[in-house]
């Protein structure tokens, strides 16, 4: 648990700000600290409950605020596809919590250490379980932090302190760097990610990640086939 | 918004949010995943925290912004090459940010 923790203290710092920025939101919003507080802790879900709170502010229904918060949250499903090998043989109960706990932070911050061999099928939910507890903790005390001191620090959203995640999610990406099928899958996913950055919704996020893994996993093919054929030109 | 609006929000979302996250776990013992899934799989990580990243270091306030008075992309290019060079993760992150602020500072 204190690997998973520990891994995932610059995504708390990086993250720290933004929750604070939720619960100013919410104050500037007129909305009720219970509403702010519920909504950090029992749906959990960082960019969309900004978009929720977007979408609140202009007076969208109800069935708007909900669909949008699927399609934001779609891409959880990739990670939890990516993570059904090593949770598989947990109890129910374990998945269930470890189902609602699964952010962005804490798949960026623990599948890198099953790749790494530091954590495996016995022991990977100890650090998965500490990395989202501590995430929990930070965005709920953020929230709540936010909404009292509203919009008493002007101006803190634009520190830049957010920089931090992006420098761990490079921190992330680098390590793969040394196989061609990965370059060319972050700069199909770069480019998508520019080009698609218009589209409401995160969909843009979502198709250029699509559009990363499709590159990569035929970039994967063409180098597997090559390989079999200079083996059997070897023979 | 009345208390009752504010209850079938938050519940709404939980639904939602919760169920994307865990139907897969849900079904987990019973899940095969075919050959194929795997190998694409393994492109997950670096094409959705690529695809997070890269407008949040090239797009300042909705415009493509390539110029050197752009500190998302000093750090970003600092971090970057660090990570190339040597893959310790806190390194990288510690050089990034530095270059970060300090092009904040200097050139704002």
């Amino acid at each position: 648990m204190r690997l998973g923790a520990m891994t995932s203290i610059p995504m708390l710092v990086g993250g720290l700000p933004f929750g604070i920025l939720f619960g100013s939101l919410a104050s500037a919003n007129d909305l009720n600290v219970w509403f702010a507080v519920a909504m950090s802790s029992i749906v959990f879900a960082g960019s969309a409950q900004f978009v929720a709170i977007g979408l609140i502010s202009i007076g969208a229904p109800i069935w708007v605020i909900v669909s949008t918060t699927f399609i934001v949250n779609l891409r959880h499903l990739l990670y939890a596809a990516d993570l059904v090998k090593f949770v598989k043989h947990l109890p129910f109960g374990l998945r269930l919590f470890m189902g609602f706990g699964l952010i962005d932070e804490t798949y960026a911050a623990v599948r890198p250490l099953y790749q790494s061999g530091q954590i495996n099928e016995q022991t990977g939910h100890f650090a998965y379980i500490g990395s989202f507890v501590s995430f929990y903790l930070m965005w709920n005390g953020a929230t709540l932090l936010g909404f009292m001191s509203g919009e008493l620090i002007p101006g803190m959203s634009e520190w830049g302190l957010e920089f931090a995640m992006v420098a761990t999610f490079i921190g992330i990406i680098t390590p793969h760097l040394k196989r061609r099928p990965f370059v060319l899958a972050m700069v199909a996913s770069a480019m998508a990610s520019l080009v698609l950055n218009g589209l409401p919704n995160n969909l843009g996020l979502l198709l250029s990640a699509l559009i990363g893994v499709l590159v990569g996993f035929v970039a994967d093919t063409l180098v597997a086939k090559t390989l079999n054929v200079s083996k059997k030109g070897e023979a | 918004m009345s208390v009752l609006d504010s209850v079938f929000i938050i519940f709404g979302m939980f639904i939602v949010t919760f169920g994307v996250r865990f139907v897969l776990f849900a079904r987990a013992h019973k899940v095969v995943m075919p050959d194929w899934l795997e190998r694409a799989l393994k492109f997950v990580p670096v094409a959705v925290l690529t695809a997070i990243i890269t407008p949040m270091i090239f797009v300042l306030n909705g415009q493509l912004t390539l110029s050197l008075a752009n500190p998302w992309l000093w750090g970003a290019s600092a971090a970057f090459a660090i990570g190339i060079w040597r893959q310790q993760q806190l390194l990288t992150i510690s050089v990034g940010v530095l270059v970060f602020f300090l092009g904040k500072y200097l050139l704002l």
